[in-house]
C-alpha cells in the first residue's frame, strides 16, 4: 500500500476520503482518522534574533541541537534511534557532523536513558536525553522524580543534575492511540525540582528548547508530534532564548480566559475566534508553554477566585486510555471548547 | 561492499567444554561444565563467505545439530579469588601487593575507625539520639581495599553501606556525625536520613534511598569523563539484592555498549534485609551476570583486603586504559543488622553471624597478617582502640550540641534559584511561625 499513489480528498464533515491508485482495492472508503482538529496559526517572522529561514517543528528542534554541539563542545544527544536520524527526523544530519561520540544510540531502555543523561550531567557535560514517546516515559518516572528532581536539593547543592534536557514526541496525532497520543506533562507537573516545558510552534520550540538546555535545571521538554510536520514557521536560524515560566497572551481579551499549551492553543485560537463572530464574546488566549513551575502571575491572580463570574470550565480528553478509533470523539476540539465558552458567558 | 564488509564484523566467542555430557540419565551428580571466556577480538568476516557459518547479525557463534540447553553453573561457580588465608596468611606471595607499613597500618585503623564510629552512632539511635542508622560491620574490607586501589579524583557512586570509603578518603568524623545529627554542619543541609553522606571534594556523589539508581548515572558519568579525556574512572557499589533492580541490568548494559571507564563493586553480603540470596537469584550471583553483557568480571573474598585492592586496581587500571567496564563482585557477610529498623535475629541464626564475626573478618585477618610482620601488638592495639574511641566520642558530643540548620534551608536548592511560588510559600510560613512559634522547637535551629 505504501507504494500507491494516493489522492486525499477532504469531505464537508473533515473526513479523509482516500482513492487508492490500485482500482481493484474498490471504491474510496472514509476513515475518521481526523483530518486534522486544528488549524496551525504561525507566529509573524521573529525580528530580534537575526536571519530567519523556513522551517518545520522538527527542523526547528534540529537546528536547536546543531546550535548547542557547536557551541558546547560537552554537549552529547543520546537516546533509541537518534544515530541514523531519529523516528521524527529531530537530530538527521548530527551524528555525521559532530561525530559518533556525541551523537549515539542507546540500548532500547528508558530508565537507563535518563539514568544514564542523570550522570552524564553529574559528570559536567550537557545531557540531551531522547525518549521516543512520552507514552514511553513511564520506566524513567523513578530517575526523573526521585532522582533527577531531587539531586541538588537532597545534596545540600554540591551536587545536581542540571545539565540534563529530556525531550519527547507527545500529545494527540489523529491515529496514535493508547500508545503514541500521551500527554503525561500533569504526572511530573506537581515534581519540584524539574521544569516542564511544552511549545506550540517551530519558533516557541527552538528559543524554549533552547532555554531549556541552558537551565541549570533538568528540564522535560514535549514536543507535539502532530506538529512536527504540519507547523512552519520562519524561525531564525541563530540561538535565541525564550523565557521559561513565563506564559504569553496571545490575544487579548475582555470576557472569557482561554489557557492552553502545545497544540491546544492553537484550537483555542480557533475558538476564540468563533466565540468572537457567533457570541459577540473577548477571549483571552494564554499559551502557558512552561507547566512547571508554571506562570501563576499572567493566568491567576490570587484575588482572581472572588472576580470570576463563572466557574473554571476545565476541557479535556475523557478519563479512558487514550482511544484509536475514538479520537475524533475523545479530543477536546474546538466545538467542545466554544460550547463550554457558551455555557460559561450564559452561567 | 565497505559497507557490507562492516556489517559482517564479529565478536569472536572460545566456548571450552569441559567433562562429560553423560548427564541427560538423570544422575544427579553428573555436570555439564561449560565455561566461556569472551575475547574483545573483533574479526573480519566477509557477507557472503562460502563457508556455511551463521549470519545473523544478532550473535557470532557456530552451528550445531544436537539439541542441548546450557546448564547454568550454580554448584561450582565462579571461583573467588584471594590472597590471604583466614587466618591472614598470604597463600600466593606474587600476589601480595607488599603494600608499605603506612599503607597497611591505615587500613587497619580506618577499619576499625569505621567500626567504633558505627558502633557507637547505633547506639546512639537506641537511645534516641539520632533517628536512624546502618552499619557497616562485616564489610570494611570491601570499602577501604576498594577506596585504596582509586585514585582521590576517581568518582564514587554507592549504595549506603560504604561509608568507610568516605573515611578512607579523609571524611572527618565531624561531617559522618554532622550527617547522622542533621545539623547546621551538615554538608547536606540537613535534608537526609542519617548515612547518606556525599562529599563533592572527595569526590563521593551524595547517597540516595532508593536502590540501584546510581548504577546508569555512573555509567553516564563514566561516559562523560571519557569523552572529556579526564582520565578518572567512576566506581559504582552496590549489593546483590539492588542488582535485581531494572536499573542495574540498564547501567551494566549502556556501560559496555557505550565503552565506559566504570568499576561496578558488587558487595554480596548474603541479605537484602531479610532475603537471603537463594531467594534473590538462581544464577551463580552477580559476576555471572557480567559476561552476559560483554562484560569483564571477576569474584572475589571481600573480606580479603589485598583481594579487594589487587582487583580494583587492575580494573581501574584497564577501565580507564581500555574504556571497558569491569564487574567485581565482593563476596562478604553482613555482621549487622540491615538497619536501626530491622533485628535479624528473626531471620537467621546467632550462630551463622558468630561464625563470621570471630572465622572470617576483614579486620581481624589484616591483624593476623601485621602482627605476623612485627608491625602491630597487643600495645598498639589497646592504645589505638582507646584513642580511635576519644576520637569518636569527641567528634560525637560536639555533633549532639550543634544547632539544627536554619528553616529557610528547607526552601532552598529546590532549584538553582528559588521560583517565585516557592518565595511565596517561604515567606507564608515565617509569617505563620511569629504567630505560632511556642509550637515548633525553634529553639533547636539555628537562626
Amino acid at each position: 500500500m505504501a507504494a500507491a499513489a494516493r489522492l486525499v480528498l477532504r469531505t464537508a464533515s473533515g473526513a479523509k476520503v482516500l482513492r487508492a491508485g490500485l482500482g481493484w482495492l474498490g471504491a474510496p472508503i472514509r476513515v475518521p482518522h481526523a483530518a486534522a482538529h486544528f488549524t496551525f496559526h504561525p507566529d509573524p517572522v521573529p525580528t530580534r534574533h537575526g536571519p530567519t529561514q523556513k522551517m518545520n517543528l522538527f527542523q526547528s528542534i534540529t537546528s536547536a541541537l546543531d546550535n548547542t554541539l557547536s557551541s558546547d563542545p560537552t554537549a552529547v544527544i543520546f537516546g533509541e534511534d537518534v544515530a541514523f536520524g531519529g523516528v521524527f527526523r529531530c537530530t538527521v544530519g548530527l551524528r555525521d557532523k559532530y561525530g559518533k561520540d556525541r551523537v549515539f544510540n542507546t540500548p532500547l531502555c528508558e530508565q537507563g536513558i535518563v539514568g544514564f543523561g542523570i550522570g552524564v550531567a553529574v559528570a559536567g557535560a550537557t545531557a540531551i536525553a531522547e525518549i521516543q514517546f512520552a507514552d514511553y516515559i513511564f520506566p524513567a518516572f523513578d530517575q526523573i522524580v526521585n532522582e533527577a528532581a531531587k539531586y541538588r536539593y537532597r545534596s545540600g547543592n554540591m551536587f545536581d543534575c542540571g545539565n540534563l534536557t529530556i525531550r519527547a514526541p507527545w500529545g494527540c496525532v489523529g491515529h496514535g492511540s493508547l500508545y503514541h497520543s500521551q500527554s503525561p506533562e500533569a504526572f511530573f507537573a506537581h515534581c519540584p525540582g524539574i521544569k516542564v516545558v511544552i511549545p506550540r510552534s517551530p519558533v516557541q520550540a527552538k528559543g524554549l528548547l533552547l532555554s531549556c538546555i541552558a537551565d541549570k535545571n533538568p528540564c522535560i521538554f514535549f514536543e507535539p508530534k502532530i506538529l512536527y510536520r504540519a507547523a512552519v514557521e520562519q524561525v531564525p536560524t541563530e540561538p535565541y532564548l525564550i523565557p521559561l515560566s513565563q506564559a504569553e497572551v496571545l490575544q487579548e481579551g475582555s470576557d472569557v480566559t482561554l489557557v492552553a499549551w502545545g497544540t491546544q492553543v492553537h484550537v483555542m485560537k480557533e475558538v476564540a475566534a468563533m466565540a468572537q463572530e457567533k457570541l459577540g464574546v473577548s477571549c483571552e488566549v494564554i499559551d502557558l508553554q512552561t507547566i512547571l513551575p508554571w506562570d501563576t502571575e499572567t493566568v491567576c491572580k490570587e484575588e482572581c477566585f472572588l472576580n470570576l463570574e463563572a466557574p473554571i470550565a476545565r476541557v479535556c480528553g475523557y478519563d479512558t486510555p487514550f482511544p484509536h478509533i475514538f479520537e475524533p470523539f475523545y479530543i477536546p476540539d474546538k466545538w467542545k471548547c466554544f460550547d463550554a465558552v457558551k455555557r460559561m458567558i450564559n452561567y | 561492499m565497505a559497507a557490507l564488509m562492516r556489517f559482517g564484523k564479529l565478536c569472536r566467542i572460545k566456548i571450552r567444554v569441559i567433562g562429560q555430557s553423560s548427564s541427560f540419565k538423570g544422575s544427579p551428580t553428573c555436570l555439564l561444565r561449560r565455561t566461556f571466556s569472551i575475547y574483545g577480538r573483533l574479526s573480519q568476516q566477509t557477507f557472503d563467505s562460502p563457508s556455511d557459518k551463521p549470519q545473523f547479525p544478532g550473535a557470532s557463534a557456530e552451528f550445531v545439530d544436537q539439541l542441548e540447553f546450557i546448564q547454568p553453573n550454580v554448584i561450582s561457580g565462579i571461583p573467588v579469588y584471594r590472597v590471604m588465608d583466614r587466618k591472614g596468611q598470604i597463600i600466593n606471595p606474587s600476589e601480595d601487593p607488599k603494600l608499605s607499613k603506612e599503607t597497611v597500618l591505615k587500613f587497619y585503623q580506618k577499619m576499625t575507625l569505621l567500626n567504633t564510629m558505627d558502633r557507637i552512632l547505633y547506639e546512639s539511635q537506641r537511645q534516641g539520639r539520632i533517628s536512624f542508622y546502618m552499619t557497616n560491620y562485616g564489610e570494611e574490607g570491601t570499602h577501604v581495599g576498594s577506596a585504596a586501589a582509586l585514585e582521590p579524583s576517581d568518582l564514587v557512586f554507592g549504595q549506603y553501606r560504604e561509608a568507610g570509603v568516605l573515611m578512607y578518603r579523609g571524611f572527618p568524623l565531624d561531617l559522618f556525625m554532622a550527617q547522622c545529627y542533621a545539623n547546621a554542619d551538615d554538608l547536606g543541609k540537613g535534608r537526609q536520613m542519617p548515612v547518606h553522606y556525599g562529599s563533592k571534594e572527595l569526590n563521593f556523589v551524595t547517597i540516595s534511598s532508593p536502590l540501584a539508581t546510581q548504577i546508569p548515572q555512573a555509567a553516564g558519568a563514566a561516559y562523560a569523563m571519557k569523552t572529556l579525556n579526564s582520565n578518572r574512572a567512576v566506581i559504582c557499589y552496590f549489593g546483590e539484592g539492588a542488582a535485581s533492580e531494572g536499573d542495574a541490568h540498564a547501567g551494566f548494559n549502556f556501560s559496555a555498549t557505550l565503552e565506559c571507564p566504570i568499576i561496578f563493586f558488587c558487595r554480596n553480603n548474603g541479605y537484602a534485609i531479610s532475603t537471603p540470596t537463594n531467594e534473590q537469584y538462581r544464577g551463580d550471583g552477580i559476576a555471572a551476570r557480567g559476561p552476559g553483557y560483554g562484560m569483564m568480571s571477576i569474584r572475589v573474598d571481600g573480606n580479603d583486603v589485598f583481594a579487594v585492592y589487587n582487583a580494583t586496581r587492575e580494573a581501574r587500571r584497564r577501565a580507564v586504559a581500555e574504556n571497558q567496564p569491569f564487574l567485581i563482585e565482593a563476596m562478604t557477610y553482613r555482621i549487622g543488622h540491615h538497619s536501626t529498623s530491622d533485628d535479624s535475629s528473626a531471620y537467621r541464626s546467632v550462630d551463622e553471624v558468630n561464625y563470621w564475626d570471630k572465622q572470617d573478618h576483614p579486620i581481624s585477618r589484616l591483624r593476623h597478617y601485621m602482627t605476623a610482620r612485627g608491625w602491630w601488638a597487643e600495645d598498639e592495639e589497646r592504645s589505638w582502640r582507646k584513642q580511635s574511641r576519644q576520637l569518636v566520642m569527641e567528634a560525637f558530643e560536639k555533633a549532639e550540641r550543634r544547632l539544627k540548620p536554619r528553616p529557610e534551608w528547607l526552601f532552598t536548592d529546590v532549584y538553582d534559584e528559588n521560583p517565585t511560588g516557592l518565595q511565596k510559600q517561604q515567606e507564608a510560613l515565617q509569617r505563620h511561625l511569629e504567630q505560632y512559634k511556642e509550637h515548633y522547637p525553634l529553639d533547636l535551629y539555628d537562626k
